[in-house]
C-alpha cells in the first residue's frame, strides 16, 4: 500500500542509487524540508525555537558527528563533551580575535580546529581498540574541560571563566547574541543540519563510508582486502570531530549564547550524544536524529504534560521525568536492540506488504 | 449537592477559560531536585511563603493578588533557558534565577526582552554598574563584598595584620566559584596574603583530593563559595582534617542548616557570612505561621521556617514586593508591566523603619538603590554555627565592604562588558 515499488523502474544507475529510492519516502522528505524550512520560521516563537527546536537541531548534529565515529567506523568515543568544548571555544576565540569574519566561517573554522584535535585524539585507536578506547577518548574529555578552566586565554582573562558570544550578523540580520531572531536562529541552526546531514549521509554511502564500516565489522578482514585502517579511522576520527565541533559551536553561538565548560561539555554530555546514537541506532542517519529528539524533546514534552498539563508539582514531576524517560528507553531497548531507526525500517518493511502480508 | 456541582462548574470553567484578570506573575527558578536541592528547596519554600502571607493578609500588594510561577531547573543551565523562555510570556515581572550560570545566560536575554533580574547577592558581580547592566539588580550585596566582608573579618581576627597569612579558597568550579577570585587576589597585593585556590567540581560530592592539598598546605583559614551538596562535604572532610572550625568562613550560600547539620557536633564554630538575621524570631514569623503554615499553604514540606536560606528566599520576596510597591508608586497603576517594574527597582529604598513595619526589625541593611548602583551598599554580617544548641548565632556587627577597591574592580569589568557588547553608558 504505501511504499510501494510496483510501477517504480529505475532507468539509470543514478536514479537506482539516489538515498530515498521509493517515490513515497523521497516525498515525505521533501515535505519535511519544505515544513522545516517554509513553515516552522513562520510560526515559531521564542519558546519552541530556544528550547525545543534549536537545542534538537544542536544535539542532532552532535550525535551525527559521534555516529559517523561509533556506529559507521565502530570506535566508541567517550569524549564528545570535549571535543564539543574545543569547537565551542575555538568560535568563541575566533569571533572575539576577528569581529569581522563572518559567523559562518566562524563555525566552519571552529569544525576544522575540533577536526585536527580529534585526528590527534583517534592516534590511539591505531593501537588500541574497544574498551581501552573508550577510555583513551574519555581522557580527552576530562583533558579539554581541565585546559578550557585552567587557561584563562581562553576565555579571554574573564573573571569568571564563562565565555560569552557577541552579537555577529549575516547579511545584516543577527545571528548570535539577544537581539537574534529566533526564526532566524532557528533557519541558520536547520541549513547546518541538513547541509551536514547531506554530507554525511553521502559520505557514509560512498568508497570512504563503505572503508569505515569494513572497519567496524572486521578491521583485519578490512586490512586484507585492501583497507588502510590508519586513513579510515583517522579520516572517522576527524569528520566526526568536524561534526562535533560544528555542534559544540551552535550550541554556544546559536543556542546558549554563554557557556561554562564544567557544565555546558561535562562528562554528562558524551554520555548523552552516546545514548542518543544507541537509543536512535548506531550506523544510521535518521537515528541520530531520532536519539536526539527522544533524549532531549522527551523531558520537554513530559514537563509540559506534568507541570504545565496536570498541574503537578514541580519536584515531583521532575522525579516521573526521570523514571519515565528511563523507563521507555529501557522499552525501547527490549523491543529494538537496534534502536529507534530499526523500528522505523520494520514498520517500513510492514507497510510495503500491507495490507497483504502473504502475498510474496 | 449544589454546593458540589458549583465546586465542580466553578474548577470546569477556571480549567477551561482562563479569565484575564489582573495579577502580578513572579517566576522563582527552583531547584527541588538533584544535587542542588539541600539549597534549593529551604530558599523556594521562603519565597513562596512570602508572597502567600502577602495574598493572604493584604490580599496581594495593592489589591492585585501575587502569583509565584515555579519552574524547575535542577540547577541546570539549559533548563534555566527553557523556563525562561516558558514563563518570559506571562507577563513575568521580575526572574530570581538563584544560580549563577543561569544568570550570565539570561542577563542578555532579559535585557533584550526588557524583564528585569533580581539576583540577589549572586550572578555577575559586575552588574551592580547599573549605568551598564540596565536589567540586573544584585541588591543588597554582591559576591566581591562578600570577598571583602571575609577578608575584614580575618583582619579583625589578628588586629589589622594578615601579611605572610595563607588563606585559601575552596570554590566550587563554575562561574559562580570563580566570581570572588579576582577580589581576593586585588586584597592579597593590599594585606599582603598568600591567596591558594582550590577548585571542586560539580556537583562536588567528591573533594578528597582537594582536603589533602589543604592537609598538606596549611592555610590558616578558609574561604568557602560552595553550594549545594559540595558544602557538607566541605565542612565534613574539613572536620576529618581536624582544620579549626573558626577559620573556616563560608560566603552566605554556604552558610544553612542544610550544610553543617549532616556533619553534627564537629561543625561546630564553622562560619559564614550572612546577608541577613538568622532564626525565626521577628515578628513577621508570627504572621507567617498563622496565616501561611496553620493554614495548611506552606510550600513544600513546611519544615523551613526560619532556616538562614528560608529566610534569604524570604529575604528576595520581601525585596521583590517592596520594589512592586515602589513601582506601583511611581506609576499610579496597581497591575505593573516588567518595564514599570525595573524602574520600582531602581528605585527602591530600603530604610530599618520600613523593614520594622514589615516585622523584621534589624533583619538586614538599609540602602537604596539608584540608577547608577544596582548593587546595594555592600554591608553583611558574620555566623557561627552553635552545634550545641543547633542554630547559628550573628557574632558581628554589620561589616561594610572595602568599595573603594571593588567599584574600581566593578568598573572594569562592566566597562569590558560594555565594549563586548556596544553598550552605551545611561544615566
Amino acid at each position: 500500500m504505501f511504499y510501494r515499488e510496483a510501477g517504480e523502474f529505475s532507468t539509470s544507475y543514478r536514479d537506482d542509487a539516489q538515498t530515498f529510492p521509493i517515490a513515497f519516502d523521497r516525498r515525505r522528505y521533501y515535505l519535511v524540508l519544505a515544513v522545516g524550512f517554509g513553515v516552522i520560521p513562520f510560526f515559531i516563537n521564542d519558546y519552541w525555537a530556544n528550547a525545543v527546536l534549536i537545542p534538537f537541531l544542536v544535539w542532532s548534529m552532535a550525535a551525527l558527528g559521534l555516529n559517523i565515529l561509533t556506529g559507521y567506523c565502530g570506535q566508541v568515543s567517550l569524549g564528545t563533551g570535549g571535543f564539543m568544548a574545543v569547537g565551542a571555544y575555538s568560535c568563541y576565540k575566533l569571533m572575539t580575535a576577528f569581529p569581522g569574519l563572518n559567523i559562518v566561517f566562524c563555525i566552519l573554522l571552529a569544525g576544522l580546529i575540533t577536526a585536527l584535535v580529534g585526528v590527534l585524539f583517534g592516534l590511539p585507536s591505531l593501537r588500541i581498540k574497544g574498551f581501552y578506547l573508550a577510555v583513551a577518548t574519555l581522557a580527552a574529555q576530562f583533558f579539554f574541560v581541565w585546559l578550557f578552566n585552567k587557561v584563562p586565554w581562553f576565555y579571554n582573562y574573564s573573571a569568571s571563566g564563562q565565555i560569552n558570544a557577541p552579537e555577529r550578523t549575516l547579511l545584516g540580520v543577527a545571528i548570535t547574541g539577544p537581539n537574534a531572531d529566533s526564526a532566524v536562529k532557528y533557519l541558520f541552526c536547520l541549513a547546518f543540519v541538513v547541509g551536514f546531514a547531506w554530507i554525511a549521509r553521502n559520505l557514509t554511502r560512498g568508497s570512504v563510508g563503505r572503508s569505515w564500516m569494513a572497519i567496524r565489522d572486521m578491521d583485519i578482514a578490512a586490512e586484507i582486502i585492501g583497507i588502510d585502517p590508519y586513513r579510515a579511522k583517522l579520516s572517522a576520527f576527524g569528520v566526526s570531530s568536524f561534526f562535533v565541533g560544528v555542534s559544540g559551536a551552535l550550541f554556544f553561538g546559536i543556542y546558549l549564547g554563554a557557556v561554562e565548560v564544567t557544565e555546558a561539555f561535562g562528562i554528562n554530555q558524551s554520555f548523552l550524544v552516546l545514548f542518543m546514537i544507541i537509543i536512535g541506532g548506531l550506523g544510521s542517519i535518521f537515528g541520530s536524529f531520532a536519539g536526539a529528539a527522544f533524549m532531549v524533546l522527551m523531558p520537554v514534552l513530559l514537563k509540559n504534560i506534568l507541570v504545565g498539563g496536570l498541574d503537578w508539582d514541580t519536584a515531583i514531576a521532575t522525579h516521573f521525568e526521570f523514571v519515565i524517560v528511563g523507563g521507555l528507553i529501557i522499552f525501547f531497548l527490549i523491543v529494538e536492540p537496534h534502536g529507534i531507526s530499526q523500528l522505523w525500517r520494520i514498520i517500513k518493511e510492514k507497510l510495503r506488504l500491507w495490507p497483504f502480508p502473504h502475498d510474496h | 449537592m449544589k454546593l458540589k456541582t458549583a465546586v465542580i462548574v466553578a474548577t470546569v470553567m477556571s480549567l477551561s477559560a482562563p479569565v484575564a484578570y489582573a495579577e502580578l506573575v513572579v517566576p522563582w527558578l527552583s531547584y527541588r531536585t538533584g544535587p542542588y536541592s539541600p539549597s534549593g528547596i529551604p530558599a523556594a519554600d521562603g519565597f513562596a511563603d512570602y508572597f502567600t502571607l502577602l495574598n493572604e493578609r493584604d490580599g496581594g500588594i495593592g489589591g492585585v493578588p501575587v502569583r509565584v510561577l515555579d519552574c524547575e531547573t535542577g540547577y541546570n543551565t539549559q533548563k534555566g533557558v527553557e523556563c525562561y523562555e516558558a514563563t518570559k510570556g506571562e507577563g513575568s515581572l521580575v526572574y530570581s534565577p538563584l544560580s549563577t550560570g543561569i544568570t550570565y545566560q539570561l542577563i542578555p536575554r532579559a535585557t533584550a526582552d526588557g524583564i528585569p533580574i533580581h539576583s540577589m547577592g549572586y550572578g555577575r558581580t559586575a552588574a551592580a554598574d547599573g549605568t551598564i547592566f540596565s536589567h540586573i539588580f544584585n541588591f543588597p550585596a554582591h559576591y566581591w563584598d562578600g570577598a571583602s566582608i571575609a577578608v575584614k573579618h580575618i583582619l579583625s581576627l589578628n588586629d589589622g595584620d594578615i601579611s605572610g597569612k595563607k588563606i585559601g579558597l575552596v570554590y566550587h568550579n563554575s562561574a559562580y566559584g570563580k566570581e570572588p577570585i579576582r577580589t581576593l587576589e586585588e586584597f592579597s597585593e593590599k594585606h599582603g596574603y598568600e591567596l591558594m585556590l582550590i577548585p571542586v567540581d560539580h556537583p562536588g560530592q567528591e573533594q578528597k583530593s582537594q582536603w589533602l592539598e589543604i592537609r598538606r598546605e596549611k592555610p590558616d583559614y578558609l574561604l568557602m563559595w560552595g553550594w549545594g551538596v559540595m558544602n557538607a562535604v566541605a565542612i565534613q572532610e574539613a572536620a576529618n582534617i581536624r582544620f579549626p572550625m573558626e577559620n573556616f568562613i563560608g560566603i552566605w550560600w554556604s552558610g544553612s542548616e542544610n550544610d553543617v547539620l549532616p556533619v553534627g557536633e564537629r561543625a561546630h564554630g564553622y562560619k559564614a557570612l550572612a546577608l541577613h538575621g538568622v532564626g525565626n524570631g521577628f515578628p513577621v514569623f508570627d504572621d507567617l505561621q498563622k496565616f501561611v503554615v496553620d493554614a495548611g499553604m506552606a510550600a513544600g514540606a513546611g519544615d523551613q521556617v526560619g532556616t538562614v536560606l528560608y529566610n534569604r528566599g524570604m529575604y528576595g520576596a520581601l525585596l521583590i514586593a517592596e520594589a512592586i510597591k515602589t513601582a506601583q508608586e511611581i506609576h499610579g497603576v496597581a497591575d505593573i508591566t516588567p518595564a514599570m517594574m525595573r524602574d520600582g527597582m531602581e528605585a527602591l529604598e530600603i530604610t530599618e523603619e520600613k523593614m520594622t513595619a514589615l516585622g523584621l526589625p534589624n533583619f538586614g541593611p538599609a540602602f537604596a538603590v539608584s540608577c547608577e548602583n544596582h548593587g546595594g551598599n555592600g554591608i553583611a554580617m558574620v555566623q557561627q554555627w552553635d552545634a550545641e544548641n543547633g542554630e547559628w548565632n550573628i557574632i558581628s556587627d554589620m561589616i561594610q565592604s572595602d568599595k573603594e577597591i571593588i567599584n574600581r574592580l566593578i568598573m572594569e569589568d562592566s566597562a569590558a562588558y560594555a565594549a563586548e557588547n556596544n553598550i552605551e553608558p545611561r544615566c
